[in-house]
């Protein structure tokens, strides 16, 4: 079956010995393109792990992982860095904007960091800002906005390099549940507009009912893989 | 990210928390200020001295004595008397509160010192010893020397002498213009001076000269006027009237002169063939550097205070980017979870490390360069006054060059391990972080 991103029997141990801690065991899964899948649990059930596995951010400690059909475990770091930050957009809960910085200058960093000239830049950074309505913030400073306006400008970020999957770890976590919704829609309309893979790690049973699939994770182990 | 993204984002972090990349800024800009001076003092006094090296004589002259083996060197309690020779006369000279055996040398040792390929020439240095100097009027002291070689003393007006004229030529120093009655430098240039010289026999008589130039006055070396070799010889001629033979044609000291194009190469390879033939020759240069040792040394001392507070300033560097790393491990996750390589976040703040050593060391050299400016300006209308031409403070554009690189390199050597711990972040415990 043709996948974006797939994992086979991945474990994932953090310590060693007797205080050894799992926080994944045994997951296998694979994720089409274009599909929209919730990760739930409740929090240290695993979920977020499994998302850095999957985001190529880290590794696991058994089993393997697949990119495009291919082995991550056979890209050298390089490949790895091009490989996220041309395919992935990640939205966090957090932001992780740089605050004193423009609006504009946030939207762009994957491009300033996959060596993008200026001109193209701009250029680029406009067209998203328009696509999330925020074209008129362009010269804000990020800390200005909103807390709804700034998750938007991560998604922006996340969509600079028409990315094939875009990971949001609890988007709507810091926002009020009207601009939360908002994000939400935004969100679903890559996906259904743009054929965005969306791979959401969340706790609101409104987000993961949206999805077309829901991966339970209770203690490291995925409960109903079977369930598409 | 290309390297302009990255000077670019490493000056806009590097603001973000002013005060503290200011406060290292200014630990290196004292630094940079401090070996600034020193250099600057060094290089000022040393070119100078380089100018009125020139008042002590030509440069393409060999000093040359005979290398005296009991006479140099400390004596050790067990060291021989040197036995005698009937071939070799001695003569004592004063050197201040001691007594120095010095060998004698005559014509032999001159054809021996010709020999040499790349002696020119090679005369008795004799001193002369005249009474007075007299111009319109008035007489007055005069301490003379013979000029050999090419005359390399800085000149007020006119030139050297030429020692190929049959004509009598001196150059005098500055300060006698006015004593021997003429308005200006220019004014006594062609004039005709007198010399008055006592025999050995007690009777004075006098001899007359051109002046052909006049020269700065020498802070260095006794204040001396030069005489060609036409007039030398005819003073020293009646110097010696009634003296024996062998005093006449016996002296301490021979000026050979050598090619004024000869490299320092050539010249060592000189000095060292005329060493395995018993003498020992100087030149001018070879004097100077022994001033110059002792004035390194100087400059070295005090570029060590500067060395020091550029290490205490390095520390702060490394005190300012490690709280920079830590402070924006969240930025350095994010931007290694976007795909910037570990090499790039490493370059990212060795970049902001150089950075502030170049603003600091550009801004120290800068303030230094100033500061020497305004001190040569109060110092030649003051207490330098007596220093004519001296710029105490010099700044050549290497030495400013070499300082600001320099800083630069000592800020990347001490930005490296806060670089290596930024690279060196987990992108998950950094995005983590709250």
């Amino acid at each position: 079956m043709n996948s974006v991103v797939a994992t086979k029997n991945v474990s994932k141990t953090y310590g060693k010995g007797e205080a050894a801690f799992s926080a994944l065991e045994n997951v296998s899964l694979s994720i089409a393109p274009g599909e929209s899948v919730a990760v739930v649990g409740k929090s240290g059930s695993g979920k977020s792990t499994l998302m850095h596995i999957l985001a190529l951010l880290d590794k696991p400690t058994n089993g393997t992982v697949l990119v495009d059909n291919q082995d991550a475990s056979s890209l050298n770091g390089r490949q790895l860095d091009v490989l996220r930050n041309k395919r992935y957009g990640f939205v966090f809960q957090q932001f992780f904007l740089n605050e004193k910085d423009t609006v504009l200058n946030n939207v762009i960093l994957p491009l300033k960091i996959g060596r993008v000239g200026r001109k193209e830049r701009l250029e680029r950074g406009m067209k998203v800002l328009k696509a999330v309505e925020l074209e008129e913030k362009a010269t804000s400073r990020a800390g200005t906005l909103s807390g709804g306006q700034k998750q938007r400008v991560c998604i922006a970020r996340a969509l600079i390099n028409n990315p094939g999957v875009i990971f949001a770890d609890e988007p709507t976590g810091n926002l009020d549940s009207h601009t939360g919704k908002t994000v939400e829609d935004l969100l679903f309309r890559l996906n259904k507009e743009q054929g965005i893979t969306l791979i959401i790690v969340t706790h609101d049973p409104d987000i993961a009912q949206r999805c077309k699939r829901q991966l339970h994770i209770i203690d490291g182990r995925l409960t109903n893989k079977g369930n598409i | 990210m290309k390297f302009i993204d990255l000077l670019h984002t490493a000056s806009s972090s590097m603001l973000r928390s002013k005060a503290r990349t200011i406060l290292t800024i200014i630990a290196i800009f004292i630094g940079a200020t401090t070996i600034t001076l020193t250099n600057g003092i060094g290089t000022g006094i040393k070119s100078y001295l380089n100018k009125q090296i020139g008042n002590l004589g030509a440069t393409n002259v060999l000093t040359i004595q005979l290398t005296n083996p009991s006479s140099s060197g400390p004596k050790s309690a067990s060291s021989a008397p040197a036995p005698y020779n009937s071939n070799q006369r001695v003569a004592a000279i004063s050197g201040g509160r001691n007594f120095e055996q010095q060998l004698l040398m005559s014509a032999k040792n001159i054809n021996t010192i010709k020999a040499n390929p790349g002696i020119l020439s090679a005369v008795p240095a004799r001193a002369i010893s005249p009474d007075y100097i007299m111009g319109l009027s008035g007489k007055y002291q005069l301490s003379l020397a013979q000029q050999f070689g090419a005359t390399s003393a800085q000149m007020l007006a006119g030139g050297g002498v030429n020692n190929n004229s049959s004509e009598n030529q001196i150059t005098i120093p500055g300060n006698y213009v006015s004593s021997l009655g003429y308005s200006s430098n220019q004014a006594i240039i062609g004039k005709t001076v007198t010399i008055g010289i006592t025999s050995a026999e007690g009777i004075q008589s006098t001899v007359t000269t051109t002046v052909v130039g006049v020269q700065q006055i020498a802070v260095i070396g006794s204040a001396s006027a030069y005489a060609n070799t036409s007039l030398a010889n005819q003073l020293y001629n009646i110097q010696s009237t009634g003296l024996p033979a062998a005093t006449v044609n016996s002296y301490t000291t021979v000026a050979a002169t050598f090619p004024s194009n000869f490299t320092p190469a050539q010249i060592t390879s000189l000095e060292n063939r005329l060493k395995t033939e018993g003498y020992t020759g100087q030149t001018v240069k070879d004097r100077e550097n022994t001033v110059f040792t002792a004035l390194n040394v100087i400059i070295i001392v005090f570029d060590m205070f500067g060395v020091i507070a550029l290490l205490a300033a390095s520390f702060g560097i490394v005190n300012t980017l490690l709280m920079s790393v830590q402070e924006r491990t969240k930025e350095i996750g994010l931007m290694k979870a976007l795909g910037m390589s570990p090499r790039r976040i490493f370059t990212l703040f060795s970049i902001e490390a150089v950075l502030i050593g170049f603003w600091g060391s550009a801004l120290g050299v800068g303030f230094a360069a100033l500061l020497g400016k305004v001190i040569n300006t109060i110092g030649q209308n003051g207490f330098l006054k007596d220093f004519k031409g001296l710029s105490l403070l010099t700044f050549p554009i290497t030495t400013i060059v070499a300082v600001i690189v320099g800083i630069m390199l000592i800020a990347f050597l001490a930005g490296t391990l806060p670089a290596i711990r930024a690279s060196k972040k987990d992108p998950i415990e950094a995005l983590r972080y709250e």
